[in-house]
């Protein structure tokens, strides 16, 4: 991945609902046009932040594994 | 206009209570609005200075041990905090049940500052009339 986020928010270690709580709250802090990651070790957040994100109209730039946790990371375009 | 779900919060044991946060946060992270009526059982966990022994319910009493302690471990947020939480991200109203509050001489100043106001019956069940779903947990 290229994109560098404007925003992360380490959730690691935070259980479901939690993670996709914060990212939700970064979303609504940040500008439009700004990249937000959120680190999670919770499996469900892996399809529960994309669904939000499709959901809510913003742009899903990606799910990656990384060693241990997962990283989504989205783009607010409204 | 954004959809309503409301929920009626009797139960004090910490799995009802995360029932009623899990699904706050869930709702607001959809768009929807949460009402909250907190009553009996609950209404006594919402008390600032609440110092009785989180349980589990009944349904599980054979693995409340382990549950709980596994919650411990993993430090997994209460209901309450949920709650707290999910009013952050969305439209989220909580409000203390008169009749109990009555019973047991709470007023709104003894409870989490999350508490809008203490109402009754009546104003609550109002607000449940433009509701899709009400909950009773």
């Amino acid at each position: 991945m290229d994109v560098k986020p404007d925003r992360v928010i380490d959730a690691r270690g935070s259980y479901c609902p939690g993670p996709l709580m914060e990212l939700i709250k970064a979303y609504k802090q940040a500008k439009v046009g700004e990249i937000i990651s959120v680190y999670s070790t919770d499996a469900g957040t892996k399809k529960d932040a994309p669904a939000w994100i499709s959901k809510s109209g913003q742009e899903l730039v990606g799910v990656f594994d990384r060693n241990g946790y997962y990283e989504i990371v989205m783009k607010k375009v409204k | 206009m954004s959809k309503t779900l409301s929920i009626v919060l009797a139960s004090g044991t910490i799995d009802k209570i995360a029932a009623a946060g899990v699904i706050t946060s869930g709702a607001v992270a959809n768009g929807i609005d949460v009402n909250i009526f907190v009553t009996f059982w609950a209404l006594m966990k919402f008390r600032k200075n609440d110092n009785t022994v989180n349980k589990l319910s009944y349904d599980g009493s054979e693995i409340s041990d382990l549950v709980l302690s596994k919650m411990n471990e993993k430090k997994i947020q209460s209901g309450i905090e949920m709650i707290r939480n999910a009013k952050e991200v969305g439209n989220v109203h909580v409000y203390g049940c008169a009749l109990m509050a009555d019973v047991m001489g709470i007023s709104k100043d003894d409870l989490d500052d999350m508490v809008e106001d203490i109402i009754g019956v009546g104003e609550f069940v109002s607000m449940t009339e433009s509701s899709y779903t009400t909950l009773f947990i």
